[in-house]
């Protein structure tokens, strides 16, 4: 039973990392009704620029800064370079234009900071929480639990500032309605730009976090196909959704590794994510928690 | 120029996606406190008017190519609609457009957006909107997406009055509803004209009702004006009795 429950908490807390990655992609969606193919590589652009600080020995919190600056500069950028010429044109567009920002972002990256693969430290140990292994014999590992802590802290934060704020307001207006937005004076371009920093913020926790995870480097930038059946089981418009999704996809993963593995020759782990996704496409294509359309009659 | 008017478009033409030319030469005036009418049948170019003014054509792929739009003397046509709000001038869209999965009370803030950060100025403003629109107060905290066509179109017509508008582009107010709400929300709007000074263009398919209410008249066909006046003489002359208004005195004529 233990080994159990040890399989599914591992697998929630695993599943949060997704959800962090999957969050950066909801943001957007919901605001522009753009799937952002480059939410990866601005989760790599962060963790790089924010380790390479730290290796130069800056201090934590002036790094992080720092960092959090630079993608509000680059959310800024990207919105007044690539979506505001753009306005107006089909999705598809919009979608070629940001896998193109991909890999303008991924090699601006490495061109400024370099290629070679980092290690990222918090000062968090990534081994068992040692009462709950010596009384349950249960293992946990302290980082992901710290990992969940910082999710937890970005969705109450992200709620806040949508529920209680001026511009949060203004966000869900627009999601809801763009021409009813422009028509009550609310500046799309203002909003866009806005989403697109809040989204890099979220890149920057997301990278930090899978950096200490994996270390920071290229391959990071795929992390965010990891976060695509979260998208699809959550739904794409729904932070709730990016949460409880990646909570699914990552319990769901480890469960099926450890139980249906042995009988197919393992290594399930790394697709049954999909299967999961595909399975949920058929039944409920808008997601758990995809926006539902009002439509009075 | 004698007096000044609130709004003045001048021969104004509109090409949409640059081949589709919808008005050829659209003039008209709204003087400081009237509420004045803009008539005349689907595809006329009622809507389009409307947006041309509020420059939400652009999102449309649409562009005034010709003539100007000036609003207390000042050109206003190459602005874009955020400016305008601040100017004064809003629309209420045909269709209502409420935000529908924020609460009616989130629609009225986001009124106020152009107003900045909420301060007491914004809730005396609400609960004047309340004042006009008891019913919107009872239902405040509902998502606009559930509640009924009337109240999503107080709820728009709220939501623009929280931006403290001169000038509100009305269109279409009357879609869907039934006549006895109809006739409430046109008496709401003659309050508001009155008490508030605020000035109306409002478009509507619904003649009777609008010559009734408002103290000018423009008549389009096919992007054109083709006839204007005073409300009441409007109201009583032949044609649009017969055209508009479905009634005639002589019988049929072809």
């Amino acid at each position: 039973m233990s080994f159990f429950i040890e399989v599914v908490v591992g697998g929630l807390l695993a599943g949060v990392m997704y959800s962090l990655v999957a969050l950066g992609f909801v943001l957007i969606y919901k605001a522009s009704g753009v799937f952002n193919f480059a939410q990866g590589s601005l989760v790599f652009f962060a963790a790089l620029t924010f380790v390479s600080l730290t290796e130069r020995g800056w201090n934590f919190w002036l790094a992080l800064l720092v960092t959090l600056i630079a993608m509000i500069l680059v959310g800024i950028a990207i919105e007044r370079t690539v979506l505001r010429p753009l306005v107006n044109q089909p999705p598809i567009t919009l979608l070629m234009a940001t896998i193109g920002l991909t890999f303008v972002l991924e090699g601006a990256s490495q061109l400024m900071w370099g290629s070679q693969p980092h290690g990222l430290e918090l000062g968090i140990p990534d081994v068992p929480i040692e009462w709950l292994s010596q009384k349950w014999n249960i293992n946990i590992s302290q980082f992901d639990l710290f990992g969940a802590f910082v999710a937890g802290v970005l969705v109450a934060v992200l709620a806040l500032f949508f529920q209680k704020t001026r511009i949060g307001r203004a966000l869900r207006a627009v999601a809801d309605d763009h021409q009813a937005a422009l028509a009550v004076g609310i500046p799309l371009q203002h909003i866009w730009a806005i989403v697109w920093a809040v989204a890099g913020f979220v890149a920057l926790v997301a990278g930090v976090m899978w950096g200490v995870r994996n270390g920071v480097q290229y391959a990071l930038t795929f992390t965010a196909l990891k976060a695509l059946p979260v998208l699809i089981l959550g739904g794409f418009e729904s932070i709730a959704g990016a949460i409880v999704g990646g909570l699914i996809i990552g319990a769901g993963e480890k469960l099926a590794e450890v139980y249906l593995g042995p009988y197919v020759g393992g290594g399930i782990e790394s697709w049954f994510a999909y299967v999961i996704a595909l399975l949920f496409l058929l039944v409920r294509p808008e997601g758990l928690f995809g926006e539902k359309i009002i439509d009075r009659v | 120029m004698a007096t000044q008017a609130l709004l003045a478009v001048q021969n104004i033409e509109v090409i949409y996606d640059h081949v589709i030319l919808v008005l050829k030469g659209v003039s008209l005036e709204v003087q400081q406190g009237q509420i004045v009418a803009l008539l005349g049948a689907n595809g006329a170019g009622k809507t389009t008017t409307l947006k041309a003014i509020s420059c939400l054509l652009r999102a449309e792929r649409g562009d005034v190519t010709k003539g100007e739009i000036l609003y207390r003397g000042s050109r206003i046509d190459r602005l874009d609609p955020a400016a305008l709000v601040k100017r004064g001038i809003c629309q209420v869209m045909e269709g209502r457009h409420c935000f529908q999965h924020l609460t009616v009370e989130e629609n009225l803030l986001t009124g106020a957006y152009t107003r900045g950060y909420i301060h007491s100025g914004v809730s005396e403003e609400l609960e004047k909107v309340y004042a006009y629109f008891p019913r919107l107060k009872e239902r405040r905290h509902a998502q606009a997406g559930y509640t009924s066509g009337g109240e999503q179109q107080m709820t728009a017509i709220g939501r623009a009055l929280m931006a403290r508008p001169q000038l509100i582009l009305l269109d279409e107010p009357s879609m869907g509803l039934a006549p006895q709400l109809v006739e409430e929300i046109f008496n709401i709007v003659k309050d508001l004209n009155s008490k508030e000074g605020v000035s109306f263009l409002l478009a509507e398919q619904n003649t009777n009702m609008a010559l009734h209410y408002a103290d000018y008249g423009y008549i389009l066909e096919t992007g054109r004006v083709v006839m204007d006046g005073e409300a009441s003489s409007l109201a009583q002359n032949e044609d649009v009795k017969e055209f508009y208004l479905g009634l005639s005195t002589a019988g049929r004529r072809s």
